[in-house]
């Protein structure tokens, strides 16, 4: 098998080269503990420093609201369970979606568990957060609001300048936390106009090295750290900086925003072109979640009638064409709570769902490819139903 | 004085003739088991397999423990200390060694058993055991007391050619020393019953090796390293398993393109046992094993049991056939296969499971589905056989 053709990259993207390169050399060569006094500590240090600069310029933010974290779970973690505690005497209550990630939902369930009030806001068709449902939700002792950017299953994108606002404009002292780990560095995001005091960002979801992150928090805001220690990082994240990996993400970082415009409309062009080709081409097939235009360019959601994804997942793969089916994150449980089933999927569409994930060196010409292996593999399998010949 | 595993077997001590074939079995099987934990002396000694380690400091008594507790054959293992000498004096200071350890503040009840195989001891088992608790009151005083129906702590005494005292006896595996009972093969799934009927026919001394169906892409890779990890946890008892994978999508396909649909399981399971045989005598076994328990699913049932059976020639061995899912399932979770069996990458293949699949198939017209493949099926078989994986375990 020579064919390898990877559209999962909203599960975990390959890494840039020079990815590579920088977190060895940086290992190799720059391996001193930020916090030693030496020249060695100083040196890390200032990759340190020039990381939290260049993130925090890219989403209009101060150096010093920027701390790296082991990745999106953690960052999610520490900013809504840190901004609970930390303002519990001011109210009790914190909001949701219902089509978040798990790092997000099963924190909102370990709070419910410990006493705050849970509301969780629905969705439409296309993923959506309904406004009128969250509006109405927020009150004087609404403490924070946690709302996903871009949704890592369906790729719907939310407003959240106008969830920003909104919040704001009840309760001014309710914070909003973004949990933007399928948008950074792909789609603009500017904290300070859309009034987030929260963003979570993970390093391998834009071609960086797994295992970093970042949190953005508000310089004003407080938080309880969940995490007790050397005090690195303002006390926020005690524990020695991971270096290598967060000169990696740097690394990363510098290329992709340079780059950004044009890897999203390449992007754009890959989905629009296997979403026409499979929807003409291949019948009985739809589009999970927002429009082709509407959701983000760089995730696809396609339901085959009478395919099991998992078995679809598997026959691709025998081709050397990788897919998820949904979010690999949670495609170990059975989900009947997951996005699909948020954003109304009648209960026999909600298990022929392929996630198409794309990125910047996906080939037009290895989507011709996909195209006509899925035609292949669909008409074949879809001779074999269960319960029998029709 | 030494410390030393004495290892009890119970069964293959009245073999007869065949005795020592059976001890050999078990002392080289007990030494394959302890070689990645450290160096042991390994010796037979009537009646008794004696496991000394060569430096006392350096092994864990716990994971011996734990690894002897693995070996089919073994009925129990005592964990205590030696003297070469054979004499009441050396008896005295290993028991005197031995409660020290166990006195404390509060006042233990114990008693004294004596084992006496070397006949040519002045004093009779009795005598011992009278003697002995004697001197341990004279020397502990308060700290212990006499109490031979229910004592908290039971001494134990064996005089042999050399003398032995221990405290506590462990639990064997129990059953016969493995490959001394001919050898089957085991038709193994993912499921929680087939690990369990594997490792209760390797119980009774019988070698096994496995047949795992394999439907790629309706079973995922993960599914297959689950099968995997199940046979390794029972070559935790046997030592290694040879398994063996047969890919069995086409056929799959093939039988769901001919055959009446509430008949594929049942015809499925037959063919599975014409390959599960042809595999079996390649490799020597003269029977199989199966997991399946009457009434369980539908392919279960008495009338599937009769049909499944009628497609092979061997003994097909079901030792589950009259145990509940609870009563499987505390076996699993004791021979530590549970946890593996319940992972979640079990069937993405339902789709070869009928709505309402037959439960009570009658062999004749099964037969008569079965004949639709007749002009394909043989080779589509060897094909399969031909290409069959072969990982060990």
């Amino acid at each position: 098998m020579t064919r390898e053709i990877y559209l999962d990259n909203a599960a975990t993207t390959k890494p840039y080269t020079e990815v590579a390169e920088v977190v060895a050399h940086t290992m190799l060569h720059a391996y001193g503990n930020p916090s030693s006094l030496h020249k060695k500590g100083m040196e890390a240090e200032t990759i340190l420093r020039e990381a939290t600069e260049f993130f925090a310029r890219q989403i209009g933010a101060l150096p010093e609201e920027i701390f790296f974290t082991s990745g999106g779970t953690e960052s999610n973690n520490t900013a809504i369970i840190g901004a609970s505690m930390a303002y519990k005497r001011m109210g009790n209550k914190i909001i949701t979606s219902t089509i978040e990630h798990p790092s997000v939902k099963e924190v909102f369930k370990y709070l419910g568990e410990q006493g705050f009030e849970i509301v969780t806001v629905g969705v439409d068709q296309s993923g959506l957060v309904d406004m009128e449902a969250l509006k109405s939700a927020i009150d004087e002792h609404t403490i924070l609001v946690s709302i996903m950017h871009v949704n890592n299953e369906i790729g719907t994108i939310q407003p959240i300048e106008e969830i920003g606002k909104l919040i704001k404009s009840i309760n001014k002292e309710t914070l909003f936390h973004v949990d933007a780990v399928q948008s950074f560095a792909r789609l603009p995001i500017q904290v300070k106009r859309a009034k987030i005091d929260f963003l979570s960002c993970s390093g391998h979801k834009f071609y960086g090295p797994r295992g970093v992150g970042l949190l953005y928090k508000g310089k004003s805001v407080r938080m309880q750290n969940l995490f007790w220690g050397g005090g690195q990082q303002k006390n926020v994240r005690s524990g020695t900086e991971n270096v290598p990996a967060i000169a990696g993400m740097l690394k990363a970082g510098q290329e992709v925003f340079k780059n950004q415009k044009n890897i999203m409309s390449h992007m754009q062009e890959c989905k629009a072109y296997l979403a026409e080709r499979i929807l003409c081409e291949i019948p009985d097939t739809w589009v999970n979640g927002p429009n082709i235009e509407e959701g983000v360019p760089y995730i696809l959601n396609i339901g085959f009638k009478d395919v099991r994804s998992e078995v679809l997942l598997h026959a691709l793969e025998q081709e050397g064409i990788y897919v998820s089916s949904g979010s690999a994150c949670s495609s170990h449980k059975k989900e009947k709570d997951g996005v699909l089933v948020a954003i109304g999927n009648k209960k026999d569409q909600l298990d022929h769902a392929i996630r198409f994930s794309f990125a910047h060196d996906t080939q037009l010409e290895e989507l011709m490819q996909v195209v006509e292996i899925l035609k292949n593999q669909v008409t074949l399998l879809r001779r074999y139903t269960p319960g029998g010949r029709k | 004085m030494k410390n030393v595993f004495l290892i009890k077997y119970g069964e293959l001590a009245i073999k007869g003739k065949n005795r020592h074939l059976f001890e050999n079995k078990l002392v080289s099987n007990v030494k394959r088991n302890l070689k990645e934990i450290g160096e042991f002396i390994v010796t037979k000694e009537q009646g008794r397999i004696m496991v000394e380690p060569v430096e006392d400091d350096s092994i864990d008594v716990e994971s011996v423990i734990d690894k002897l507790g693995r070996i089919f054959g073994i009925v129990g293992i005592a964990y205590g200390i030696k003297d070469e000498e054979v004499s009441f004096e050396a008896v005295k200071r290993l028991a005197r060694v031995q409660m020290e350890q166990i006195v404390g503040d509060k006042q233990v009840t114990f008693k004294v058993d004596t084992r006496r195989a070397d006949k040519r001891f002045p004093m009779t088992s009795m005598e011992v055991s009278c003697e002995l608790g004697a001197y341990l009151l004279d020397e502990f005083k308060d700290a212990i007391k006499v109490d031979v129906r229910k004592p908290e702590i039971t001494l134990m005494v064996e005089i042999r050619n050399h003398t032995y005292v221990y405290l506590k006896t462990y639990k064997g595996a129990g059953g016969m020393p493995y490959g001394t009972n001919g050898k089957a093969t085991l038709l193994l799934s993912g499921g929680i019953d087939s690990p369990v009927a594997g490792w209760m026919i390797a119980k009774r001394g019988v070698e096994v090796d496995a047949v795992y169906f394999h439907a790629p892409p309706y079973t995922s890779d993960r599914a297959k390293q689950k099968v995997v990890d199940l046979a390794k946890k029972v070559s935790m008892y046997t030592g290694n398993l040879k398994l063996h994978v047969v890919n069995f999508t086409d056929i799959q396909l093939k039988i769901y393109e001919r055959c009446p649909h509430e008949e594929l399981t049942i015809i499925m399971r037959r063919i599975m046992m014409y390959i599960a045989e042809a595999i079996a005598k390649q490799n020597g076994s003269m029977a199989l094993i199966t997991g399946e328990s009457i009434g369980q699913v539908a392919s279960q049932t008495m009338h599937s049991l009769v049909v499944t059976n009628d497609a092979a020639t061997m003994p097909v061995f079901r030792p589950l056939i009259g145990f509940d899912k609870e009563e499987i399932v505390q076996i699993a979770k004791r021979i530590d296969t549970f946890e593996t069996s319940i992972q979640p990458f079990e069937d993405c293949c339902t789709i070869f499971v009928a709505k309402h699949p037959e439960t009570k198939p009658k062999l004749e017209y099964i037969k008569k589905s079965e004949a639709l493949l007749d002009d394909i099926i043989e080779e589509m078989i060897e094909k399969a056989i031909n290409e069959v994986e072969i990982i060990n375990c």
